[in-house]
């Protein structure tokens, strides 16, 4: 292997394999040989960065400079301007958005500055097909010292100082769960990585089992080392192909070092991985219907007690421990639990993977230390909404999370402050909403989504979220009834308290929170049959100004379904009973005519 | 790939995959060397080598090595510039191989600049 | 037994430290509502109706499922656990038919019992509803999918006590199907229709196909003889489907019923259970002789004939090949029977009255005519017969107890046994010992192959062998013991196999009663009845031994073959 004097660093994520990135590592290769200087820089295909938004991203070293979407004809430039001629190209600089500087590294743009890096710390650095650059950022070295010296109760104390709570979901201390299957008889114990990542807009699973898949597999060795498992299971979705065929090659590759397998280290401890694509179905996230799905089951969940740790997969004791989770662990178990511990709070240790979405201009993956405030994760990385629009709201946990609004932005994001303003940490999944979302609608959006995603095994979850979804949609369609209110709230709390699982358990969280914060907006739609947002389409219309109209005849033209009339010079009208608000006149309206009511 | 079967093993694999990504490290400290048509004729390739062998032989891997274009002292090729944490940057003229102990020697690892081949000094930037 | 202690309502309760919230309560005196859950199944937790608050958890727990712990307090009875199980009843209500009076189930509905018991007065939820097609393609069985409540009682029952499979849970959420895969009828399947997930249904999604309204229809016509053939259960069950006590034996006044239900002859099935000995024990012991293939398996059960159709082929020339005894009894009824009285076997009309709904299918199989006419032309089971009872206003238990009609009334309590799990095999035995060995079993009575559950293995020496048996009923149960012979782990000779647990008296047709298993009762009843009778041994029953005579030869002569025997035909499995 040759030294070579620069690296260019392409993202090749999921976001950004489908923003070009392929075309743009073909486009590099071969401008660099035709340059001759493939012997001295070398093009890496590294994970996600987490700026997808920004996407193709692409980092040159030594210099450190990141450019954002990047598209084929900006090759040749980078490679005779920066990569020959050493002068960086700034046009394609990160610009902040407020203050509009443009950033050449990285490391000074808002959206890294304020991140901490434990789980992601590999991501976007090293090539996640090549086992060797893992090892060099000090890779299985945690691996070793555990079998090295520590013993699995080591181990176990590490994580246990670490206060590690799970990633997933609910928030359960990691070390706890691992005690209580370490203790649990059984001739035979498993791990199983859960990868069935599904929330709408969550994609830090994906994201590091595409970009720092070893880091997952070596979190499963040291879990099984403590418990006492010699073998695992990695449960993926299997619309992650990308992060399948990684997993696969880091599989195959620390087989190839003999650091899977028989006699790991020559330590004795051995350990086999296989993996299990999932489906697709959102409840197989549920620990007990992934463990069904595993064993041939139809993925539905069983009920708990008796818990996986003490009787999972094949009846055996099992842990489950989601991606990120065990992307934490080598770290922890590396560098001791009470560095983990240093970061975040009291009761929620370490950093956690947000995903950004929604109305805001930094959209992307982060990773910040817990307490930190929501604030700062949505405006200071998050560069806060668009210009000229008003924060609203924004939904926490996916939609088994809750809406919270601007009064609850100053929470320290943590496991438990977050569950006591009625959302939950949930898989780390952030939507904001602006002034331009409806509060009501957003509630109907995720309990379809639940809805459709019900197993079916439980009568409120299979019934109820129907009938939740079904007063929402008379709300919003303008048929809502004093009584509405009072019934939702009712039914929420009765599926959330005798559901079979967590997905049920969870469903009315999105309307419950936006009932407890928006309850005026509830009550506009159903008493005053209007939607302040103007987004429930029964419950607003469009009017011709006749002041404004000059009859131009733009919007009778633009109409889809001709409902605008009126003679040529004369004020227009719209036929109400026609219209199908599209809204297309009211864009195209020079005279800013039509309105909206 | 070959077995790993001891901890030794894997700490040696580590040390030789780690001087792979040394590029990636974020060094403060920088040598830039220019190689535009005029100071590749004037020997860059052979200077390039030799700062190589020299940062390999004295082990050095905390160093960045750039390249860079012509800049339009062509006369004055080839350009050497040293950057040191916090230093301004120093460019050298007329640099040959055997000037790289020097440089490296005197002015990057001890920080004292190599007067008779300085052409200039410039605030650090990107 | 380890025990732990635990609060209920705020009482101190013992309780094994497996058992579950729900049977701590009962021990304690507490009912707590359930819909899903059946004594004889495993728990599946899904309809949540009996939640009940631990303290300490954030959720309720469904009582039916969870484990007790030491020093848990739960509490059964407070105004967030009622709510919460009428919100999750109104739930099931705002999707099912609100049809209870034409319902089959009617009066017997789990759903329809917690309705009244919540005093649901109105249903909030107005949205959408299932809809979804009926399923008659079954010979046995109608589904109504529109009327699932989805506890899957019906597909644990199918999977787990019958090892069948043919139903499942498709799709998810709201569209949820319980049934045979989507877009296939219960014909298309695996199904054996013995009826066990019609027994286990708490409301009308699942049951018989009714023959009712085509023997009343028999019944009027002047033209036809109607002759009935009631199977050994039916006179222990009839009474519990009348409300009467169960498994008490009660053979003279359902003749009597059946007589004022305007049947011209009432016969019994014994009759050809006894018959049944004669040709299948002479089967056993010609196989025992010539090398024929062993074990030899029962025939009798047409939902154990359906199974090993589908699952087991290669073991078909195991099976005896005599027909059952309802099939037995059809073919004579059109040909000796009508021969004896002179009438046209075309105007003769054979009803069944079976505790089974998969003989409703057999008496349809294609190739059950070897009189030249459909054998028998309508299975009845013991259910339609206590609703025909109700049509007419029949309160058997005021009638005076009379006589099956000869020949075919003519039985021995080796017959009558038949209804139980056991029975064939027991039978068999008391007429091939003596056969064999010149002399009398010792007891009559052969304690080891009777009992409702499990497999039950025993052996008897006829002449120089010594003859091992094995008896099962369930086909999960069965199909353990088929897995045996199949590997070549067993040496059986003979094998007694009833499609549903417990045998005849806990058939797919038999009352439906979720809080009692009166499968113990009836087979008391059995035994009782077999114990008072005059004649105990097939080989004995003078009616048989005249049939031979007049008419069928020797057993296993060629007419009985013509008549009496049967084949069998390979299946599909999925």
């Amino acid at each position: 292997m040759g030294f070579y004097r620069g690296h260019v660093l392409v993202c090749g994520g999921t976001g950004c394999v489908s923003s070009g990135c392929r075309e743009v590592i073909a486009a590099f290769q071969d401008e660099l040989r035709k340059k001759k200087l493939d012997q001295e820089i070398k093009v890496v295909e590294t994970g996600c960065h987490g700026f997808c938004e920004k996407g193709p991203l692409v980092i040159v070293y030594p210099e450190g400079v990141m450019y954002c979407r990047v598209e084929t004809a900006d090759v040749t430039e980078i490679v005779n301007e920066h990569l020959l001629k050493g002068r960086p190209v700034a046009r394609l600089f990160f610009t902040e958005p407020l203050s509009l500087d443009k950033i050449p590294r990285y490391q000074e743009i808002n959206f890294y500055k304020k991140q901490k890096r434990i789980a992601l710390r590999n991501c976007g650095y090293i090539d996640p097909e090549n086992i060797h650059e893992y090892i060099a950022r000090g890779g299985y070295d945690a691996l070793a010292k555990a079998l090295g010296n520590g013993g699995p109760a080591t181990v176990l104390a590490e994580v246990k100082a670490s206060g590690l709570r799970g990633r997933g979901g609910a928030g359960f201390p990691t070390g706890t769960k691992w005690e209580f299957c370490a203790a649990a008889p059984g001739d035979k114990k498993y791990i199983i990585c859960n990868a069935d990542e599904g929330d709408p807009g969550a994609f830090m699973d994906r994201s590091i089992l595409e970009g720092d898949p070893h880091s997952v597999l070596e979190g499963m060795m040291l879990a099984a080392y403590a418990i006492g498992a010699g073998e695992g299971y990695l449960y993926i979705r299997a619309e992650y192909p990308l992060a399948i065929k990684r997993v696969q090659t880091a599989i195959a590759q620390a087989e190839e070092l003999g650091l899977l397998g028989e006699n790991i280290l020559n330590t004795g401890f051995g350990f086999r991985l296989r993996i299990k694509e999932g489906a697709g179905a959102f409840v197989c996230g549920e620990e007990t219907a992934l463990i069904a799905s595993i064993e041939g089951e139809r993925g539905i969940p069983r009920s708990r007690p008796p818990f996986p740790a003490i009787k999972g997969l094949f009846g055996k004791p099992t842990v489950i421990n989601n991606v990120e989770t065990l992307a934490n662990l080598p770290q922890i178990v590396l560098h001791g639990g009470a560095q983990f511990a240093a970061v975040g709070t009291e009761k929620s240790k370490g950093t956690k993977v947000f995903a950004l979405t929604g109305k805001l201009r930094n959209t992307g993956l982060v990773e910040v230390p817990m307490g930190i405030s929501m604030r700062e994760v949505i405006f200071e990385i998050g560069g806060g909404t668009f210009e000229g629009k008003k924060f609203k709201a924004v939904q926490i946990g996916g939609p088994s999370g809750g809406c919270l609004p601007e009064s609850q932005l100053d929470l320290p994001v943590d496991y438990d402050s977050l569950t006591g303003a009625g959302a939950i940490m949930g898989s780390g999944g952030l939507v904001v909403m602006d002034e331009d979302s409806c509060i009501v609608d957003v509630a109907r959006y995720f309990l379809s989504f639940t809805r459709k995603e019900s197993c079916g095994k439980c009568t409120p979850c299979r019934e109820g979220t129907l009938r939740l979804l079904e007063i929402l949609e008379r709300i919003t369609g303008g048929m809502g009834v004093p009584e509405d209110l009072e019934m939702l709230e009712k039914l929420a709390i009765s599926i959330k308290s005798t559901a079979l699982c967590g997905l049920g358990q969870t469903a009315p969280n999105p309307v419950l929170s936006t009932i407890r914060y928006f309850r005026k907006e509830y009550l506009a739609h159903i008493n005053e049959r209007k939607c302040p947002a103007g987004v429930c389409q029964a419950l607003f219309y469009y009017r011709v100004d006749d002041h404004l109209c000059v009859g131009c005849g733009v919007c009778a033209k633009i109409c889809p379904v001709s409902a605008i009339q009126g003679e040529r010079k004369q004020p227009h009208h719209i036929n109400m009973s026609a219209c199908v608000k599209c809204g297309a006149c009211v864009e195209r309206c020079p005279f800013h005519a039509i309105i909206k009511e | 790939m070959k077995r790993i079967s001891s901890f030794d093993d894997l700490q040696a694999l580590r040390e030789s995959a780690q001087a792979q990504l040394a590029t990636r490290q974020q060094n403060e400290a920088q040598v830039i060397v220019g190689m535009g048509t005029c100071g590749i004729a004037a020997g860059a390739r052979e200077v390039l080598g030799e700062l190589l062998k020299e940062l390999q032989r004295r082990n050095i891997t905390n160093v960045s090595v750039i390249k860079t274009g012509c800049i339009g002292m062509c006369e004055r090729e080839v350009l050497v510039d040293v950057v040191r944490p916090g230093e301004d940057r120093v460019t050298y003229g007329r640099v040959t191989p055997r000037d790289i102990p020097r440089l490296v020697g005197e002015h990057l690892v001890n920080g004292r600049v190599v007067e008779d081949l300085l052409v200039g000094r410039i605030a650090m930037q990107v | 037994m380890e025990t732990v202690t635990l609060k209920i309502d705020g009482r101190e309760v013992q309780a094994d430290k497996t058992a579950t919230i729900l049977e701590a309560a009962r021990l304690a005196g507490l009912q707590i509502p359930t819909l899903c859950h059946h004594p004889a199944l495993r728990p599946d937790g899904s309809c949540r109706i009996c939640v009940v608050e631990v303290a300490g958890a954030r959720n309720m727990a469904a009582a039916c499922i969870a484990p007790v712990a030491p020093n848990m307090t739960v509490f059964t009875n407070t105004q967030a656990v009622r709510e919460a199980r009428r919100t999750n009843l109104e739930l099931i209500l705002a999707n099912h038919p609100l049809t209870c009076p034409t319902c089959k189930r009617n009066l017997n509905c789990e759903l329809q019992q917690l309705a009244h018991d919540f005093c649901i007065s109105d249903v909030p939820y107005n949205g959408r509803r299932r809809e979804m097609p009926q399923d008659h393609t079954s010979a046995a069985l109608i589904r109504e999918p529109e009327k699932c409540i989805y506890c899957g009682r019906c597909v644990r029952v199918c999977s787990d006590l019958q090892g069948v499979n043919a139903l499942g849970i498709f799709n998810r959420g709201f569209d949820t199907e319980v049934g045979p895969p989507p877009g296939l009828g219960l014909a298309d399947s695996v199904c054996v229709q013995c009826g066990q997930c019609a027994v286990f249904c708490p409301v009308g999604a699942i049951y018989e196909k009714t023959a009712v309204d085509e023997v009343w229809r028999a019944l009027a016509d002047p033209y036809r003889h109607v002759v009935v053939q009631a199977a050994p259960a039916v006179q222990v069950s009839i009474g519990e489907a009348l409300g009467l006590e169960p498994g008490l034996p009660l053979t003279g006044k359902m003749v009597a019923g059946l007589r004022r239900l305007g049947f011209d002859k009432v016969f019994s099935t014994e009759f050809t259970a006894d018959l049944t000995i004669m040709e299948e024990g002479t089967e056993l012991l010609g196989r025992l002789r010539n090398g024929g293939a062993l074990p030899l398996i029962t025939s009798c059960s047409p939902g154990w004939i359906k199974f090993a159709e589908h699952f087991y082929p290669e073991l078909l020339e195991n099976l005896s090949t005599c027909k059952s005894p309802q099939q037995m009894f059809g073919v004579l009824a059109k040909t000796y029977y009508a021969e004896k009285t002179g009438l046209d076997p075309a105007n003769i009309y054979v009803v069944s009255l079976m505790p089974c709904t998969a003989k409703k299918y057999e008496a349809a199989r294609p190739e059950m005519n070897a009189s030249g006419f459909r054998d028998v032309d309508a299975v009845l089971t013991t259910r339609e017969l206590a609703r025909m009872l109700h049509e007419a206003s029949l309160d058997i238990s005021r009638l005076p107890d009379e006589e099956f009609d000869a020949p075919f009334g003519i039985v021995t309590g080796a017959a009558t046994i038949f209804g139980a799990s056991g029975g064939v095999a027991e039978a068999a035995l008391r007429t091939l010992y003596e056969l064999v060995n010149g002399q009398e079993m010792p007891t009559l009575e052969y304690a080891p192959v009777r009992g409702l559950d499990g497999i039950r293995e025993s052996s008897v020496v006829l002449g120089e062998t010594e003859v091992k048996i094995a008896v099962t009923s369930g086909l999960a149960t069965a199909r353990e013991v088929l897995e045996r012979v199949r590997n070549g782990e067993a040496d059986y000779h003979f094998i007694e196999i009833m499609a549903c647990p417990g045998g005849c008296i806990g058939g797919g047709g038999q009352p439906i009663c979720r809080t009692c298993d009166n499968r113990g009762a009836r087979a008391a009843g059995i035994y009782q009845v077999d114990a008072h009778s005059a004649i105990r041994k097939s080989h004995e029953n003078p009616a048989v031994k005249q049939l031979y005579k007049e008419f069928l030869g020797e057993p296993y002569s060629h007419k009985a073959h013509q008549l009496l025997h049967t084949g069998y035909t390979a299946r599909h499995a999925y």
